[in-house]
């Protein structure tokens, strides 16, 4: 069964990992910027990171059969110094009409400061003005329910962000209603320790519907698992779940959502 | 898909959900007491303020798994959050710890999670 994996950071994985993505049903991936583990000592480190996402990636993924997409920002945990966070963002609109763009994220706040909220607040407006998709960030752990308040109210406070453009990420039982009830998309993230098993996300479709829902692995360079999304679908097919309401949820929801970007399309995969 | 009595949304019938998940839940069961008996047997590193916070909470995250109350994780989670609403002034760490703290805890001493 085919599947998108729609929030994967495909620079920190082999590309051992492709091929066995591809082999799974992987037929595209979104790649958002995000926090390299340690913090870029200049802006130009983002300058080269932007080329390998827009450039360099995409052409790696296709050699498995898999479409790949990003999106561009300055990650919160690189937001606390907001000089650094604007000559990052002054990058973007260089980058934005790149055939794989799809819009700004991972944007958001991570430890939920007045910084981080200030430079998230920012570029959303730079998402407004750009006409781009917003894919968000919401904090780890006991950050996650203050920070996913902090950011529904600050996308809510600019009147002219459409909520079916954003998608609030790493939703989990506590936070999933609060961004389904304001209008906007929810991503559940499949993420050992930290965020959702894969039966803990099947309990939240079985709870809160698959409505304006989609699943992700989040792999990157930490403890994670660039399979997680068929472990999802298998968890899902386990319970008894029908064949389409599984692909509703790991691919026609991520395509209908990427889909409002004119330069997202799955033709050929 | 949730079923339309949403009580009974889970699509397998009470013995499969049993008879499905028993066994792994039953080893996390273990693996929480086996890690609060090595909390006991493990030599106090001497900071002031008694119980780690994260290993309190767990204690009292644990109540209410008992309790008979629906919801569990919702409330879990929600009783580990920072239960504040502003945004505070300044990042000490990027790390988050798991659990809510007061103000003396050892801020960035969490484990380093991914982005």
């Amino acid at each position: 069964m085919r599947y998108i994996d729609p929030h994967i950071h495909m620079v920190s994985r082999t590309t051992d990992d492709y091929r066995s993505m591809g082999q799974a049903g992987c037929v595209a991936v979104t790649e958002p910027a995000f926090w390299a583990g340690f913090d870029r000592s200049s802006a130009q480190g983002f300058y080269d990171y932007f080329r390998q996402l827009t450039e360099h990636e995409p052409r790696r993924a296709a050699a498995y059969g898999i479409r790949h997409y990003c999106w561009l920002s300055v990650n919160p945990k690189e937001s606390e110094d907001v000089t650094f966070a604007r000559e990052v963002m002054e990058l973007i609109p260089g980058f934005i009409s790149k055939p794989n763009v799809l819009g700004i994220g991972e944007i958001g706040l991570n430890k939920n400061t007045v910084n981080e909220l200030a430079i998230f607040e920012e570029q959303v407006a730079l998402a407004d003005r750009l006409g781009q998709l917003i894919l968000v960030h919401t904090p780890h752990l006991e950050d996650k329910l203050k920070g996913t308040r902090l950011i529904v109210d600050a996308i809510r406070r600019n009147a002219n962000v459409d909520p079916e453009r954003v998608l609030i990420d790493h939703v989990e039982e506590h936070t999933v209603k609060m961004v389904l009830d304001a209008g906007f998309w929810a991503g559940i993230t499949l993420y050992p320790d930290s965020k959702c098993t894969p039966q803990r996300a099947a309990d939240i479709v079985e709870t809160y519907g698959h409505e304006r829902l989609w699943a992700n692995s989040a792999g990157d360079w930490g403890h994670s698992d660039p399979l997680a999304v068929p472990k999802l679908r298998m968890e899902m097919a386990r319970r008894g779940h029908s064949l389409q309401v599984i692909e509703r949820l790991l691919y026609e929801n991520p395509a209908r959502f990427l889909g409002q970007c004119p330069k997202f399309h799955l033709d050929g995969v | 898909m949730p079923s339309k009595d949403k009580k009974y949304s889970c699509p397998m019938s009470r013995d499969q959900v049993v008879e499905a998940y028993f066994l792994e839940h039953r080893g996390k069961l273990l693996d929480v007491a086996a890690f609060l008996d090595r909390v006991d047997r493990s030599r106090p590193s001497g900071r002031a303020g008694g119980e780690d916070y994260r290993v309190a909470a767990l204690r009292e995250a644990l109540c209410l798994l008992a309790d008979g109350r629906p919801r569990r994780v919702e409330r879990v989670l929600k009783l580990l959050s920072d239960p504040t609403s502003r945004p505070i002034p300044k990042a000490l760490g990027k790390a988050a710890g798991g659990a809510y703290g007061n103000a003396s805890r050892p801020v960035g001493k969490g484990k380093k999670m991914g982005p």
